[in-house]
């Protein structure tokens, strides 16, 4: 292993243009793997959910999931891609114990779906377009545990053991043209493609492309040239990088390694390479050129998939609005900024902040209360804001008392505090823990009379004009009532009682 | 004439995972050669007019609903297997040390 010394990043932007290829795989949603009916439960114990087709054993016969089609024509369609009119399955052959079957069932030369792109919108708003070569349907591998080396790597292990629960997983590839034009802003254009790819998948409810349980990974490949050259360099493939944040740093890190290797007068092997989550660098997997032998061919056992017209029409007719449009739209109805949308989208509450306006609440309490209050709870308890047990209607409803006067922020808290401990729906929380607001003149009166008499300075200050004093007092009848006085109304009987003009 | 070298063979061999003979590739090499020769005539009788097949039937779209149907047990996945450990199958070192 060779230790490279990095070229700088603006160095290397200074000398070279990055060209990246992006190859995203999504394991989608279905009940049932792509070519026979194990489930694809997770959490399964080990090669609980295989057969023979999907162990490759001899004489079984795969089928194909009718979903799994589907889903990829849909990918296909909100990528505006053309889709297939015919095309076949191949085998791709390769020997490792991954896949029973020595070869792994995809497609090649005949993509479902083909000729697309996809906008991706940068954190300062441009709009980038990302050009889609080709999705394609396949299956996912077995997962291998190494044993005897060091932290479960393999390299050193004594041996390996294989779980096939997720052999035959559908598993859709969506590889993008070179994209070439993004400059310095080339890790970003990554990330936010990747970020974006996900947003789509999920909308088109195919997958819950959860990066971090690798239901959906990404493949970074990258080369620089010369600025001003039209032939690209040599690529390197940096495999299975798994989060937005890695998927930006990768492609970093790579731009630095091929800028040191090639200003110091050396050439890029093409090769994968390995990504580590610990410092963000990148280290040689295997030469390339050995490993691409796969001897593909068309896949004697399964006939070819011809989409008929009316079905994708069909299917294009029932698309989502696109997530980017979606948010766009969103983003005006709410009157928020951009920079603000962002962090709504990155915190996961799109969705929630959107089905609480529709139960009733307006946009600014809905996003204060998702963005603020539960936004910290989530994140205190190491869980997405979707996984809280609050739903958007409750949270509604407690917009409402606020709006209301029922409730203020402070009692409200109190209340999101019961109902995410499991105390029952926000009436019944405010009804058992005794959070109603007091703002019955009856009841306040005495706690205001008490403040008046016990701060006779301030009450003096009042009487002669200074009106902002009275804030004092409030907080005086705030604190002797814990906080469940209407503050606005105490204020109004102070001022009413030492005779001053609000 | 296809033509189908020693090399050739020692490399399908290799992705293949077979050890064969030195005496075994040339064995293979020509044997291989008449196998692809013989393929070749195909080309010769199919004219423009009949499209490459990889299929012999006229099916498309033979595809079945996305149902869970019922798997093998851990056991029986495994009863095959020559070696296994932790309920998963057990395969030799991948990588070496280098």
């Amino acid at each position: 292993m060779t230790v490279t010394e990095l070229v700088s990043y603006e160095d290397a932007l200074a000398t070279f243009e990055p060209v990246m290829g992006l190859e995203v795989h999504v394991e989608l949603g279905t009940k049932t793997k792509m070519f026979c009916g194990c489930s694809t439960a997770l959490g399964a114990e080990p090669n609980s959910q295989t057969c023979p087709t999907c162990l490759g054993l001899p004489g079984s016969l795969p089928v194909v999931n009718a979903a799994g089609v589907e889903s990829a024509i849909k990918i296909g369609l909100a990528l505006h891609c053309e889709i297939a009119e015919w095309c076949r399955f191949a085998r791709k052959n390769y020997f490792y114990p991954d896949m029973p079957k020595n070869f792994q069932t995809s497609q090649y030369d005949e993509p479902i779906a083909f000729n697309g792109y996809l906008d991706v919108q940068l954190e300062d708003g441009e709009i980038f377009r990302v050009e889609i070569e080709r999705a394609h349907m396949e299956e996912d591998t077995g997962k291998s545990t190494h044993v005897g080396g060091a932290t479960g790597r393999i390299h050193g292990a004594s041996h390996s053991l294989l779980d096939y629960n997720r052999a035959g997983i559908p598993l859709i590839e969506i590889v993008t043209k070179p994209i070439t034009g993004a400059g310095e802003r080339a890790p970003e254009v990554a990330k936010a493609y990747v970020a974006e790819l996900r947003e789509l998948i999920r909308s088109l409810g195919v997958s819950e492309a959860r990066m971090e349980m690798g239901q959906m990974r990404c493949d970074v490949n990258l080369s620089l040239m010369p600025k001003g050259a039209d032939r690209f360099g040599t690529r390197s493939e940096t495999k299975n990088v798994n989060s937005l944040r890695s998927v930006e740093r990768a492609t970093r890190y790579e731009i630095m390694r091929h800028a040191a290797v090639l200003t110091s007068g050396g050439t890029i092997v093409q090769e994968t390479r390995h990504f580590h989550e610990d410092d963000g660098s990148t280290t040689s997997g295997r030469i390339k050129e050995e490993a691409e032998d796969y001897r593909y061919f068309p896949e004697p056992d399964l006939v070819p998939v011809a989409p008929a017209r009316a079905w994708v029409e069909e299917l294009r007719k029932g698309l989502p609005e696109l997530p980017r449009v979606r948010r766009n739209r969103l983003r005006e109805e709410w009157g928020v900024s951009q920079h603000d949308m962002q962090s709504i989208l990155n915190a996961g509450a799109v969705d929630l902040i959107e089905a609480t306006i529709e139960a009733g609440a307006d946009s600014a309490a809905a996003r204060k209360w998702w963005m603020g209050e539960l936004a910290r709870r989530a994140n205190e308890e190491g869980v997405a804001l979707s996984a809280l047990p609050v739903t958007p209607a409750q949270v509604a409803r407690i917009a409402a008392l606020v709006a209301d006067g029922s409730l203020n922020d402070k009692l409200a808290r109190q209340v999101f505090e019961g109902v995410l401990a499991g105390e029952g729906e926000p009436d019944e929380v405010v009804e058992k823990r005794g959070l109603k607001l007091v703002s019955d003149d009856s009841a306040l009166g005495t706690a205001v009379d008490e403040a008046i008499a016990a701060n006779a300075a301030i009450a003096d200050k009042i009487r002669g004009g200074k009106v902002a004093a009275a804030g004092a007092l409030v907080g005086a009848v705030m604190k002797a009532t814990r906080g469940q006085a209407d503050a606005a109304r105490v204020r109004e009987l102070i001022l009413e009682k030492l005779g001053v003009e609000g | 004439m296809p033509g189908i070298t020693r090399e050739e063979v020692a490399h399908l061999a290799r992705l293949s995972r077979l050890e064969l003979k030195a005496e075994e590739l040339d064995h293979f090499a020509e044997q291989l050669d008449v196998i692809i020769g013989a393929v070749a005539r195909v080309s010769d009788v199919a004219a423009e007019d009949v499209p490459p097949t990889s299929h012999p039937l006229p099916l498309t779209n033979v595809m079945r609903p996305d149902e869970v149907r019922p798997s093998l047990t851990p056991q029986e996945a495994l009863s095959g297997a020559p070696a296994q450990e932790q309920q998963r199958f057990k395969v030799p070192q991948i990588l070496g040390e280098d």
